[in-house]
């Protein structure tokens, strides 16, 4: 279901912007239109949608109108044209109460900078959406306090912020935006002010919360280490427009252009990359076509050992080459000469991979949680991956392979 | 010396005729103002002397005290018996009094002042030159129309005075608020705070001590102009001091003089530090 619905939003800074929106419908690049009237595009016709339950990351270099994208999602400011719809409600043209109201119930940010108030207690900051709602003092401390617990943090609730590490201080920031149970969180570089280890604390402890709240999470980030770990999706920003939405995977894989490539290419690929990305097709026979075939397809392929595979296709294990000339000599039935094989599920990433990878004789099967199996690791391919040599190999392909084989041994037999 | 020979603008004029038009047209308010100020002063004055001096010592001593160093309680001690032992504690109380009352209206009207320029630029820049104006003409000048306004005695000189000392309080209102971290207005905004709200909860906490340090300067201001509104019939230590001037009696003169500094220092003292205790207790 869709949750957020952003409609070519724009947000020109600067005295009459209407004529900068001529400009850009004609394709005036930015920084031209900046020379002519003066006027800065912040945010240049963004359009996407966020579905409900979903971690949704807005990524991009600082001045790219990523913060600005945030804060036009809940007004805080006032976009120059476009659209956004929380629920099919329209923000850009609700009144000052609507939007209070929308503020208060549905929609809550946590900042960069924590924005916590100092003077009052960690308690009386997660309060604070509660009070200014006019909700009792008892009722509002006791979800406050529910909230607080849920960041681990119910017993720091009289102390001052100041009193808190960063992390403590952003955890408070987000019990505050959790304290009156929005829809949608807006997180606004959220974790960029902690230090590398607490980040990433706070990044799986945000998943882990997710998990059993279901909201709406829209997430600004530069760092695209923390985008592919924490993101459903993510939009990737450059001079206030779009330039990419996708998957973390359509990210790495196929990106758009060149600016997202360049952006990518930093990236650890074997944290991010699993043996399903980089499998590729596997050779296998099945178990009923006995050892001679299998002798044949060995040759033909010019492999020194097959997968063998039941007629589900459910891997039992790989002869050698050697083997399976020795079974044919002395017809020794296939069953007893199938090796085990290492396997791996498709999800694994590589940098898990490469010590199995390098000690088997035998290359990594991958198998689905059926015991089917999916594809093979080659050590070529995973290097040729990592080095960004990526070629696409779909699932489909691997499976159209074995059931050629199958239907073929059907026909010898 | 020659001038261009162009006629000279009569501004001299036009001032006497609006302060002319003032008074025809709203004497009635004028005279509401003066009573209320009126009973204003005489109410603290009274209280002040209705209280016997030495309890009167301790109270401000404690006062000292709770808002300040021991220092300070002691010099608020040994200072106050002084001006009692010179003879000028009814007139010290008096001052006291012209004061308090100039300095109350200078915060009433100031921090709302203060408030709304903060929040509105326009407001900001029209009232910026204003208060420079107030600051820097000459008090004397805003005692002639303040006689007129309000005939002789304390009100003209409490007037004069609030004219004088409001600057402050309105400066640091404003720019107290204004120095709120933006991304705390942010946040308060996100979570859906009215104005009011907003300004309550957020803006006036932060900017408190900021908004404690201009009423301590308007109270400085204030009681550097009881000589000068001693000089249109205000009473206190400012007409001793005058008085002294004119007759040129060197001791009486430093004797009130005196008292004056003593006050003075006193109440800068407990004030300042009413402003960082605040912050310290919130804490």
């Amino acid at each position: 279901m869709i949750k957020i619905k952003v409609d070519s939003l724009t947000k020109i800074f600067g005295k009459r912007p209407e004529r900068a929106i001529k400009l850009l419908n004609e394709g005036v690049p930015k920084e031209k239109i900046h020379q002519q009237t003066g006027l800065t595009i912040g945010v240049n016709r963004a359009s996407f949608e966020v579905h409900e339950g979903e971690i949704f990351v807005i990524m991009g270099l600082s001045g790219s109108g990523k913060s600005t994208l945030i804060r036009l999602l809940n007004r805080l400011i006032k976009p120059t044209s476009g659209h956004v719809y929380i629920d099919e409600e329209d923000i850009s043209l609700m009144n000052d109460e609507q939007l209070r109201e929308i503020r208060r119930k549905k929609i809550s940010m946590v900042f960069q900078r924590f924005a916590l108030f100092p003077h009052r207690t960690v308690l009386e900051n997660v309060e604070y959406g509660l009070e200014i709602q006019g909700m009792p003092q008892a009722e509002r401390t006791a979800k406050a306090l529910e909230s607080l617990k849920m960041v681990g943090l119910e017993s720091w609730a009289n102390s001052l912020p100041d009193q808190l590490s960063g992390g403590m201080q952003q955890r408070v920031g987000l019990a505050r935006a959790l304290a009156n149970d929005p829809d949608v969180l807006l997180m606004d570089e959220a974790f960029s002010a902690l230090d590398p280890l607490i980040r990433k604390d706070m990044q799986d402890e945000l998943v882990e919360l997710q998990d059993k709240m279901k909201k709406t999470i829209i997430f600004i980030t530069h760092d695209l280490d923390e985008a592919l770990r924490i993101g459903d999706r993510i939009a990737l920003m450059k001079d206030g427009s779009i330039v990419q939405i996708g998957t973390p995977e359509q990210f790495l894989m196929n990106p758009a252009n060149d600016y997202v490539a360049r952006f990518i290419e930093d990236v650890d690929l074997s944290r991010v990359l699993t043996a399903e990305h980089v499998m590729k097709r596997a050779e296998a026979v099945s178990l009923d076509k006995g050892p001679r075939v299998a002798l044949q397809f060995m040759g033909d392929l010019g492999i020194s050992s097959i997968f063998v595979v039941d007629r589900q296709k459910k891997l039992l294990g790989a002869v050698t080459a050697e083997a399976a000339r020795k079974a044919v000599e002395n017809s020794i039935p296939m069953e007893q000469i199938l090796e085990k094989v290492t396997t791996t599920a498709p999800d694994t990433v590589l940098i898990d991979l490469f010590d199995t990878v390098a000690t088997t004789s035998i290359p990594v099967a991958v198998i689905d949680q059926k015991g089917r199996l999916l594809g093979v690791l080659i050590r070529g391919a995973i290097l040729g991956a990592l080095a960004g040599q990526y070629e696409e190999t779909k699932q489909g392909k691997n499976e159209v392979l074995i059931s050629e084989l199958t239907e073929e041994g059907g026909k010898v037999s | 010396m020659t001038s261009f020979p162009l006629p000279k603008i009569p501004l001299d004029k036009w001032i006497s005729a609006f302060v002319d038009w003032l008074i025809e047209h709203f004497d009635p308010v004028f005279g509401v103002i003066g009573t209320v100020v009126e009973a204003v002063v005489d109410s603290f004055e009274w209280a002040f002397l209705a209280i016997p001096t030495i309890v009167m010592i301790i109270l401000l001593t404690l006062l000292a005290y709770r808002y300040g160093r021991r220092s300070v309680a002691v010099f608020t001690l040994v200072g106050l018996l002084l001006i009692d032992n010179l003879g000028y504690w009814e007139h010290t109380m008096q001052t006291l009094s012209l004061v308090l009352t100039a300095s109350l209206l200078s915060v009433i009207i100031g921090v709302p002042v203060g408030i709304w320029s903060a929040r509105n630029d326009t407001v900001r820049n029209t009232i910026t030159p204003l208060l420079d104006f107030m600051q820097t003409m000459p008090a004397f000048v805003y005692l002639i129309p303040a006689v007129f306004f309000f005939n002789l005695g304390v009100v003209p000189g409490v007037f004069a005075s609030v004219i004088f000392s409001m600057p402050p309080t309105i400066r640091l209102t404003n720019l107290g608020i204004r120095q709120v971290p933006v991304e705390l207005i942010e946040a308060a905004d996100a979570f859906g705070s009215t104005p009011g709200q907003k300004l309550r909860k957020l803006q006036l906490p932060l900017a408190k001590p900021m908004i404690m340090a201009g009423i301590n300067q308007s109270i400085m201001l204030a009681l550097s102009m009881v000589v000068i509104a001693s000089m249109i019939g205000a009473g206190g230590l400012g007409a001793d001091v005058y008085r002294a001037v004119t007759q040129i009696k060197i001791g009486v003169g430093f004797e009130a003089g005196l008292a004056i500094v003593i006050l003075a220092i006193m109440l800068d003292r407990i004030t300042q530090n009413i402003g960082k205790k605040v912050k310290q207790e919130e804490r």
